[in-house]
C-alpha cells in the first residue's frame, strides 16, 4: 500500500503534472480581479466563492491522467494478478492524488486570497474549508477519472460528470467562507467530503474491475 | 497426480462481446509443464491467457489457477522511470529482486535507461523479466518471442527451462516456435 501510495505521488511530481492545477487556480484567481474590477470591498464579498469555483475546476483537471493511463499500460492487471484488490488500488490513488494537490492548493490559496483581499478571519475559513473539503474534490476526481478511464475522447464527459456532483462542496464551502459557520456548515462539508472519499474509493474500484472487460 | 496443479482448466467457454470463441476446454497444468496455445488470428488466444489470469471471467466452466505472471502486449512499466528501478517496483511487490532476471535477460546494461528510451525488442525483454522476477509458478506469456531477436529468443528459452526445472509452468500463446521442450499443444478455432 505504502510502495502504490509512493508511486502515485511520483507519478504526480513527474513532469511537474501536480503543478498544473495549482497554475490554474492561481490563474483563475488573477483573472477575477479583471473581471468584477478593482472594487476592493466587492472583491472581498465574493472572492471566497470565486476561489471555491478555481478549486473545483482545477479539480478537474488531473482526470485523464489518474487512471487512464495505468488501465492503458496495463498496470492494473499487473497488480489484479498479485492479488491487490481494486479498492486498495483506488485507496491509494485518493491518498496520493490529495496529497499532491489538497496540501499544495491550500498553500496556493493564500497568495489568491491576497488577490481577493480577503480579510484574514476569512482567510482562515477559506483553509479550513478546503482542508475539509479537498479530500472530496479529488475523491470525485478519482471516481469520475476511473469511470471515464478507456473511453475515446472521455474529456467532455468528465466535466458533465463531476460539476454536478460537486455542487455540495460548493455550497458549504463557499457558504463557510461567506457566512462564517452558520448552520453548522462545515460539519455538513465534512459529511460531503466523507461520504465522497468512501464512495469514489468502491466507485472507482468497481469501474476498473468494469473496464477490463 | 502427487504435484498439484498450477492450473486446471474444466470445460471453460470463452465469449467476447457475445462472439463465441471456444468452448469446453480441458487443460491441466502440472510443475514443469509447457502448453502452446496455437490458432489463427482472433481464436481467442489472448482471451483464453487473460481468463487463466482470472483478468476474464469464463462463459462457463472453471479455472483454478495459483499464482500467476503474465506477459501481454501491455509493458506495465512506469515509462519515465529508469529500467532497473521500474523493474524493482514489481519486484518489492513480490518480495523478490530484479537482478538475476534482467541479467538472465540480457539487460543488466540497460538498468539506468528509462524505460521510455527502450527499443521494441528491449522493451520484451523487460516484460518477460518482469515475469521472470515475479518468482510466480505460473507464467502466462502471450507472443513472448514478438520483437525478439535470436539471442533474446535463446535466452527466453533458457529462461522458460529454467523456471520449468524448478517446478514451474508455462501456458504460451504463439505463431513461432518457442523452444519449449515437450510442450503440449492446444489448438484453438
Amino acid at each position: 500500500m505504502r510502495a502504490l501510495v509512493w508511486r502515485e505521488l511520483r507519478q504526480s511530481a513527474a513532469g511537474g503534472a501536480a503543478l498544473l492545477p495549482l497554475v490554474f487556480f492561481l490563474l483563475v484567481a488573477t483573472l477575477f480581479p479583471f473581471a468584477v474590477g478593482p472594487d476592493g470591498p466587492l472583491l472581498a464579498r465574493t472572492g471566497g466563492g470565486a476561489l471555491w469555483m478555481a478549486a473545483l475546476l482545477a479539480a478537474l483537471l488531473p482526470v485523464d491522467r489518474l487512471v487512464e493511463p495505468d488501465r492503458a499500460a496495463g498496470m492494473l492487471d499487473q497488480l489484479a494478478l498479485r492479488g491487490v484488490s481494486e479498492e486498495a488500488v483506488a485507496l491509494a490513488k485518493l491518498v496520493g492524488h490529495w496529497l499532491s494537490f489538497g496540501p499544495p492548493l491550500m498553500i496556493a490559496a493564500l497568495p489568491a486570497a491576497a488577490l481577493m483581499r480577503l480579510p484574514q478571519e476569512v482567510l482562515f475559513r477559506l483553509e479550513l474549508g478546503l482542508l475539509v473539503g479537498t479530500p472530496g474534490l479529488a475523491a470525485l476526481t478519482l471516481g469520475v477519472a476511473a469511470l471515464t478511464a478507456g473511453l475515446r475522447r472521455g474529456g467532455a464527459l468528465t466535466g458533465l460528470l463531476m460539476l454536478p456532483l460537486a455542487v455540495p462542496l460548493l455550497i458549504f464551502g463557499a457558504g463557510l467562507v461567506e457566512r462564517g459557520n452558520q448552520a453548522g456548515a462545515l460539519q455538513l462539508l465534512g459529511a460531503v467530503s466523507l461520504l465522497l472519499v468512501a464512495g469514489a474509493t468502491f466507485v472507482a474500484g468497481a469501474a476498473i474491475r468494469a473496464g477490463r472487460d | 497426480m502427487s504435484a498439484p496443479a498450477l492450473l486446471r482448466l474444466e470445460g471453460v467457454t470463452g465469449r467476447r462481446g457475445g462472439r463465441l470463441l471456444f468452448e469446453g476446454l480441458e487443460l491441466v497444468l502440472a510443475p514443469g509443464d509447457a502448453a502452446i496455445v496455437t490458432g489463427p488470428n482472433g481464436a481467442g488466444k489472448s482471451s483464453l491467457l487473460r481468463i487463466c489470469a482470472g483478468l476474464l471471467r469464463p462463459a462457463a466452466g472453471k479455472v483454478d489457477a495459483g499464482g500467476c505472471a503474465l506477459a501481454d502486449e501491455h509493458l506495465a512499466l512506469d515509462e519515465r522511470q529508469r529500467l532497473g528501478d521500474a523493474l524493482a517496483f514489481w519486484a518489492r511487490l513480490d518480495g523478490a529482486d530484479a537482478g538475476p532476471a534482467m541479467a538472465a535477460m540480457g539487460l543488466a546494461h540497460l538498468a539506468d535507461v528509462p524505460v521510455r528510451m527502450l527499443s521494441t525488442g528491449q522493451r520484451r525483454r523487460a516484460m518477460l523479466a518482469r515475469v521472470a522476477a515475479s518468482g510466480a509458478p505460473l507464467w502466462l506469456l502471450d507472443e513472448p518471442a514478438n520483437g525478439l531477436d535470436a539471442e533474446g529468443r535463446e535466452r527466453l528459452a533458457a529462461a522458460a527451462a529454467a523456471h520449468r526445472a524448478k517446478g514451474g509452468a508455462i501456458l504460451a500463446a504463439s505463431h513461432q516456435p518457442l523452444g519449449l521442450d515437450g510442450a503440449r499443444t492446444l489448438a484453438l478455432g
